[in-house]
């Protein structure tokens, strides 16, 4: 097992957060608000006016709370790092977002673990959207090429009259490993609530994603999409779920899955309940191979069957 | 160009195509007509290659090669391109993205932007927008219609390019498809518009499987518009009508 410099640790974790995608200037730069944490320490924290981040090492985590305050409008997005640098380890976050009345953030989260044979990434994390804010949280994980990690976000949202929430998570790079993706929503009045889901799984990966959404205020609305592709070995569950509790209510569940190979398995699972009778519900669920329509289409080309997959199945992951 | 020899296509147990001889010249524009269920896209699938559409018997000859044998791309790779009635789309794939593609084999072929303002679409409204459902059906005809002419075909085989396109942009299709074949493309060109048929050098009538008649485009919109339109017997097409080719 190779030995980890821990002197080096936020170049290391500085270079992860490149490779999942993120920006490691912005990581310096004190005009963006943000926090950086390896393992169970936090290298950098950085607050703005309008944005403070308070957050504390534990023995096997990091404790976070992130407030935004009413009315701010953030003009640069809000950089969160979190990763594992070595092959082992257990990192556990604990987080808190305030989001107060009519502010509007972009979070900008990348998870790295590049070496992991067998780390844990446990994220709890409870998001309180005030009246009329409008929150946007993007999250794109890189697991190294081993797949051991096992990841399990759980994620409650509150979302108040006329508050939005947009969500994306996104885990297409390197082999998944298990991930167990649960998150809750409640809007109130208004409310909207948005929320991708992609993931690549290859190898045996086992993936889960339970994604519910209950519109408990009269005209809220949500989407649940997910797109998820299985190849060799790997499996995935996706459930899609929206409640309609309140009057006018709209939601739309969109899930596809593609499997590659005939190994690989898939479930989906889109679950609708309409509570008022005036909520509208709609859903679409397709598991199966990449679309043949859309792989002839581009051998008509001059792509070759395998080259054409990889475009359509590429475009989904995007 | 291109020869198709006898060929016949059962599927499902029953005979779709029976016995179509065929040959288009290069830079000719050839039209199929026929009402719908004849099997004017059956023949597109098959000279395509596509899945599930080989000849049960005959044979299709391009540029003096035997290409019946030949999967979709390495048809696609001599030249022969096709543009679907009811175009697939595509998540995450920008329209630049998607021409792009079709340029990867051809030297000398246009540009994206080219293409879509040949297609009389605006490029900086539509390269970066995706090829999904946000494009309208028109939209995405053409740009199924400007990957086509991105790659500079040597037959380009358009499967009711027409249908699903408003009055006013018909003529800026037909004036593609005529640029097409100045530039020394064949085309076929499937349609049951006798308008579109018009602008072709010569046309076929197709008749429960059957080529029953190949003429001059205008004789043939005529005799489509009299003996087809009105027929009492579609897809039984009677003795009298089909004619030795």
């Amino acid at each position: 097992m190779k030995t980890f410099d821990y002197s080096k640790e936020f170049e290391a974790i500085a270079q992860a957060y490149a490779q999942s995608g993120g920006s490691p200037a912005a990581l310096l730069d004190r005009k963006f608000a943000s926090l950086v944490v390896s393992g169970n320490k936090v290298l950098a924290s950085n607050s703005i006016p309008g944005v403070r981040i308070e957050s504390e090492g534990a023995q096997t985590g990091v404790r976070a709370k992130v407030i935004v305050e009413p009315r701010t409008q953030v003009a640069y997005p809000v950089h969160l790092c979190f990763g594992v640098i070595p092959e082992e380890g257990l990192q556990e976050i604990s987080s808190e977002f305030e989001i107060g009345e009519g502010a509007k953030v972009n979070f900008l989260a990348h998870c790295s673990f590049p070496h992991a044979l067998e780390v844990r990434h446990l994220m709890e994390a409870k998001v309180h959207i005030g009246r009329g804010a409008e929150l946007t949280y993007s999250e794109t994980h890189f697991h190294g090429k081993e797949g051991g990690i096992v990841v399990i976000p759980k994620t409650e949202v509150r979302v108040e009259a006329g508050g939005v929430f947009n969500n994306q998570f996104k885990l297409v790079s390197g082999t998944v490993g298990k991930l167990d993706l649960e998150l809750t929503a409640e809007l109130e009045e208004k409310a909207v609530c948005d929320l991708e889901t992609k993931v690549y799984g290859k190898r045996e990966d086992k993936i889960r994603v339970k994604e519910s959404v209950y519109l408990n205020g009269p005209w809220s609305r949500g989407l649940v999409k997910s797109r998820i592709v299985v190849s060799e070995r790997a499996e995935s569950e996706v459930l899609g779920e929206i409640i309609g509790n309140g009057a006018h209510t709209r939601g739309h569940v969109d899930c596809l899955e593609i499997i590659q190979g005939n190994e690989a398995k898939a479930k989906a699972v889109p679950l609708l309940q309409v509570v008022d009778p005036t909520a509208k519900l709609t859903h679409e669920a397709a598991i199966g191979s990449v679309d043949k329509k859309q792989v002839q289409t581009l051998m008509a080309r001059g792509l070759t069957e395998g080259e054409a997959v990889e475009t359509v199945v590429k475009g989904l992951l995007k | 160009m291109l020869q198709i020899e006898d060929v016949s296509l059962n599927l499902n147990g029953g005979p779709i195509l029976k016995g179509v001889n065929l040959r288009i010249s290069r830079g000719e524009i050839h039209s199929i007509l026929g009402i719908n269920g004849t099997g004017k896209s059956t023949l597109a699938y098959l000279l395509m290659g596509l899945e599930g559409y080989h000849p049960t018997s005959g044979r299709i000859i391009f540029e003096g090669e035997d290409i019946t044998d030949l999967p979709i791309w390495e048809r696609a790779r001599r030249g022969i391109t096709m543009a679907w009635q009811e175009p697939a789309r595509f998540e995450g794939l920008t329209v630049q993205e998607y021409l792009l593609l079709s340029r990867r084999n051809g030297e000398g072929s246009l540009s994206p932007a080219t293409c879509l303002e040949r297609v009389g679409l605006n490029p900086s409204l539509y390269l970066s927008r995706p090829v999904d459902q946000a494009l309208s059906g028109g939209e995405r005809k053409r740009v199924e219609l400007a990957s086509v002419l991105a790659m500079r075909p040597k037959l380009a085989i358009l499967d009711e390019p027409d249908s699903g396109i408003d009055a006013p942009s018909l003529d800026q299709i037909i004036e593609v498809i005529r640029t097409l074949a100045e530039e020394r493309s064949s085309v076929i060109l499937i349609t049951h518009q006798e308008q579109v048929t018009r602008i072709a050098d010569r046309a076929s009538c197709l008749c429960s499987g059957m080529i029953i008649r190949t003429g001059n485009a205008e004789e043939m919109a005529r005799f489509f518009s009299i003996h087809c339109r009105t027929c009492s017997h579609i897809n039984e097409p009677e003795g009298e009508l089909i004619e030795n080719i």
